[in-house]
């Protein structure tokens, strides 16, 4: 272990802003890349389901007619 | 080889291939970067000249060479996409690069937060700096191009020829702190010669670039999936998967 306590490890010898910004904005930035990627399929599949059921109603509506 | 090869480029198997190969890469990857970074934050030792500030390096080097290395597969995919005309090539090269542009915006950004408190400044038009900008540029351009076909066969074509394009500027952005003066530093890491850092400091500064090329092709296999199912719509397995999804 690098530091001797706490407080000592959050002020990264007087870095802490930029390293804590370096770290956070990271963090941020790969988390949200992350959500967005596992939501992707989701969103996806939810489309096709709906295009689906326009289908559907689109042959129900010209069997009825004919 | 070809013949052993060739079921894999049927949408359907790949979706399944790449659903059982998706597990291994997030486990190791979760497990990589949380050993890498605790190793490079807590147990590494203080550089005697830059301080604690050169722990931005077990994030800024991973994100630097990973968003190269990126940006190698994605053109690799588009190449094999053009050629071949194997459409599940040009979705995995239209997976990769919103994460390459991702990546390269980390590498910036923490390249930045770096040079302020060494360099006194957080940007300099110099040739690294200006060329992993361009890189970041290239992601963006190839994510819009893909993006604004609705044929999407026509979009990766469009995507992938400026993909192949600019794979000039990766050597340019590897050897621009050697061909020109640069604020940059040169690599420490080296393959053929012993590393100009301490061991110490380099197996965490390793691991967690090796987390990072796993965390990348996790993510890749998802948007991938993605990819797979949207652009196969029509088809029953996916309409199956759809239902189900419906019902839930």
């Amino acid at each position: 272990m690098q530091f001797d306590s706490i407080s000592d490890f959050f002020n990264m010898g007087g870095y802490a802003f930029y390293v804590w910004l370096a770290y956070g904005v990271t963090f941020f930035c790969l988390s949200t890349l992350i959500i967005t990627s596992a939501r992707q399929k989701r969103k996806v599949l939810i489309e096709i389901a709906k295009k689906m059921d326009r289908e559907e109603r689109l042959k129900e509506t010209r069997s009825t007619k004919s | 080889m070809w013949k052993w090869l060739h079921p894999y480029a049927d949408p359907e198997r790949a979706y399944k291939l790449s659903g059982t190969l998706f597990p291994w890469f997030a486990t190791l990857a979760c497990l990589f970067i949380t050993i890498g970074t605790v190793w490079g934050l807590l147990f590494a030792p203080t550089d005697y000249q830059q301080g604690d500030s050169y722990r931005i390096i077990f994030i800024h080097v991973p994100a630097a060479s990973m968003s190269m290395a990126a940006y190698m597969g994605m053109a690799t995919a588009a190449f094999i996409g053009l050629v071949w005309q194997i459409k599940l090539a040009d979705w995995a090269a239209a997976s990769i690069a919103p994460i390459g542009a991702v990546i390269t915006f980390i590498a910036l950004f923490t390249g930045a937060a770096w040079g302020k408190p060494m360099w006194g400044t957080w940007w300099v038009w110099d040739a690294r700096l200006t060329s992993e900008l361009v890189l970041l540029f290239l992601y963006l351009g190839v994510i819009s191009l893909y993006a604004s076909f609705e044929d999407k066969v026509l979009a990766a074509r469009a995507a992938g020829i400026l993909a192949i394009v600019g794979v000039i500027n990766i050597p340019i952005i590897k050897y621009s702190v050697e061909w020109w003066s640069s604020l940059h530093q040169p690599s420490t890491i080296k393959i053929t010669s012993k590393s100009t850092m301490s061991s110490e400091m380099l197996y965490p500064l390793l691991i967690n670039i090796l987390g990072f090329g796993l965390m990348i092709g996790a993510i890749t296999i998802v948007r991938f999936r993605a990819e797979i199912l949207a652009r196969n719509g029509m088809r029953p397995w996916v309409r199956e998967l759809a239902k189900a999804e419906e019902v839930k």
